[in-house]
């Protein structure tokens, strides 16, 4: 029988909220093909594990700064998706009153520092977010989530350094889909692991399935205690496959539609921990038809707050340049 | 005379050059055969094979500075910068090394290097991936900055550019790779630092740049149907700037506007406005020099609010005739 995690205490709800990504993504990108969405979206259709396994065991106090491809990551870290629609169409009621966009989506009160438009741009923030809570003895990790391609930057080499030689409470979560955009890991990257990595830094490093939430949900857990314990930052890489192309058009001419397949067929991380449920008599067939049954009206939900919202005024424009 | 996309005239200039010398070459994210995240490079990597066109890690940092390293040792790199807001993260390969080397070496070893990155805003992707960065570069002695506003000058400027024995910073606009005109097929070169007069007129000059010559010129079309006779210039080169043409333009109209994108403050049209305040024709001028440039915000994702933050035809022409009453 499949072995459940036991640090995910409430089985259900992170199943809800895995499906309840994968529905909003699914929603915005019908939004966008119909022209509501402008600008562009990065969608982490096929990625919902890593998103829901790392915030499942965050607390409130405890701050994730995520990526481009970020959805996943604030509706995890309990961000409203209504808000978020709204933003996503640029709505006054957004997270950012329409400023920012899908690419920037924060969420402060909830612990959330916000997506980030620039590949590695949220490793060394998290860094000093750490440091706060070192400094101010505040007691919380910071889980910082970035893409395989932004290994290569080197924000995310100096980041490491800094948070390994001041020992502080952050956590790297690397989401290695094997692509950054058209770069696959195998042309871009010659070691096979990318937790190897964190040996040049001093920090443990371990390369987990990402699709398998057990497997994410236990190397938080380890990682998290570390961090609580004094014990510095910890690199974790999971592996996982993002569905779709890299954000608005995207021929996927990189990449062959057999190794496409074969990680939706087997490998979707919802139907994986569906089934591992059900194995567990966790889920009942019923249960599942009511979860989605309820995603469902929140997304119809949120697009129609999104809908109804006002745009921001033009006075806007010129408001909350400087504190 | 068949006529090209703005996107297809980059393109083309790069492949004549590519065939024609051997140490041409381009590197850059995506560029292989995802063709460059605007399509730049499609069918490049298949023409040219992976050796010249170089698909590279995310990694600014290393990729800027390794095109110079390629360059002083005999290679005339060219560098694909996805967005020109990425330059933040290149800065210093481009300000600290390449366009110094040659001065601080006491006038020994060349850095022809070509970076082309798409600048610019009004495609909806926010404040990270819209910016109009280009005066940075023009503060920085070494440097040469070209901005092309429509096919035939990207083609023309970009082979002068790909020829320059210096660093050269290739501004090219998001908005403007759809843009068509007339464009010869074999290769020409547009020097560098020379102005063109886009349109004559006679009662104010607007010196233009970047895609605001287009937007200018269209609310130039307008305006004289109001009987306003608008002559419109675009520097094309910022550095070197063609001063010649902007004050021969302003000596004769009395009358000047400077429209940029950029954050108007401290944008390249603060330098042309004093280029003419400290000049001759300075007292040629019937009314101050005015500057409409980009308000001082970053940009903001909502459409409306996006299409605020910087000049359009509209707020264009309300400046012109705020400047004839
Ligand atoms: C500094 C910087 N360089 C390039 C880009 C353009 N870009 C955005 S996402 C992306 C790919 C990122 O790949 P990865 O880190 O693996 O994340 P994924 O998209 O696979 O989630 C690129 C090249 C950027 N936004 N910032
Ligand atoms: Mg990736």
């Amino acid at each position: 029988m499949a072995r459940l995690s036991k640090a995910i205490k409430d089985p259900k709800k992170t199943l809800y909220q895995m499906i309840l990504i994968r529905s909003f993504e699914e929603k915005v990108e019908q939004l966008f093909q119909q022209g509501k969405i402008h600008g562009t979206m990065h969608l982490c259709i096929g990625q919902e594990a890593t998103a829901v396994g790392v915030c499942s065991l965050l607390d409130n106090q405890d701050k994730i700064i995520s990526t481009h491809r970020g959805h996943g990551h604030c509706i995890a870290k309990g961000t409203k998706v209504d808000r978020m629609m709204a933003e996503l169409l640029g709505k006054e009621t957004g997270y950012c009153k329409g400023k920012g966009g899908s690419m920037h989506i924060a969420d402060l009160d909830k612990g959330n520092l916000g997506a980030n438009g620039i590949v590695a741009g949220g490793l060394p923030i998290a860094v000093g977010a750490a440091l706060t809570s070192h400094m101010k003895n505040l007691g919380y990790v910071v889980c910082c989530f970035f893409g395989d391609g932004a290994t290569n930057e080197g924000a995310f080499h100096e980041a490491l350094n800094l948070a390994s030689i001041w020992n502080l409470p952050v956590i790297f979560f690397c989401e290695n889909n094997k692509y950054a955009m058209s770069g696959s890991t195998d042309d871009m990257i010659n070691i096979q692991k990318i937790a190897d990595r964190s040996k040049s830094y001093g920090i443990p490093g371990i390369t987990i399935d990402g699709n398998n939430i057990n497997e994410v949900a236990d190397a938080i857990d380890t990682a998290i205690k570390h961090a609580k314990n004094n014990k510095g930052p910890t690199l974790i890489e999971a592996e996982t496959y993002r569905w779709r192309g890299h954000s608005r058009s995207d021929a996927r001419k990189y990449r062959d539609r057999e190794e496409e397949k074969e990680w939706r067929d087997n490998r979707d991380p919802i139907a994986l921990f569906i089934e591992q449920l059900k194995e567990n008599n966790i889920l009942t067939d019923g249960e599942l038809e009511d979860i989605k049954k309820r995603v469902i009206e929140e997304i119809e939900e949120a697009v129609k707050f999104a809908e109804d919202s006002v745009e921001p005024s033009i006075n806007s424009l010129k408001e909350d340049i400087y504190a | 005379m068949r006529e090209i996309t703005y996107l297809e005239a980059v393109k083309e200039a790069m492949i004549q050059e590519m065939k024609e010398n051997d140490d041409v070459f381009i590197m850059g994210e995506d560029i292989g055969i995802y063709g460059g995240a605007f399509g730049v490079t499609n069918g490049m990597f298949e023409e040219f094979g992976p050796e010249r066109v170089r698909n590279t890690p995310i990694s600014e940092s290393a990729i800027s500075g390794c095109v110079i390293g390629a360059a002083v040792t005999g290679m005339r790199p060219i560098l694909e910068l996805q967005f020109s807001d990425f330059i933040t993260i290149a800065t210093d390969n481009i300000a600290n090394q390449a366009a110094k080397l040659r001065y601080m070496f006491g006038g020994k070893g060349k850095v022809p290097i070509v970076v082309r990155t798409p600048g610019g805003s009004g495609a909806g992707f926010a404040a990270q991936h819209s910016q109009s960065l280009e005066a940075w570069m023009t503060h920085i002695p070494g440097l040469k900055v070209v901005q092309p506003s429509s096919p035939y000058d990207a083609k023309g400027l970009l082979k002068a550019a790909i020829d320059e024995d210096n660093p050269v910073m290739f501004y090219e606009h998001k908005l403007l790779y759809g843009t068509r005109e007339g464009v010869p097929e074999e290769s020409y070169t547009i020097p560098l630092g020379k102005a063109e007069t886009k349109k004559e007129g006679k009662d104010l000059t607007i010196v233009a740049t970047g895609i605001m010559v287009q937007r200018s010129l269209k609310a130039a079309e307008l305006l004289s149907k109001e009987g306003v006779n608008i002559e419109v210039v675009d520097p094309r080169t910022l550095v070197p700037l063609d001063k010649d043409t902007i004050l021969h333009s302003v000596k004769k109209t009395g009358r000047v506007l400077i429209v940029y994108e950029a954050v108007k403050r401290s944008g390249y049209g603060a330098e042309i406005a004093s280029v003419i305040a400290e000049s001759d024709v300075f007292d040629y001028l019937d009314a101050p020099i005015m500057r409409l440039g980009g308000e001082e915000v970053p940009i903001p994702y909502n459409p409306e609010l996006e299409r605020k933050a910087v000049p359009q035809v509209d707020t264009i022409m309300d400046a012109v005739k705020e400047m004839m009453i």
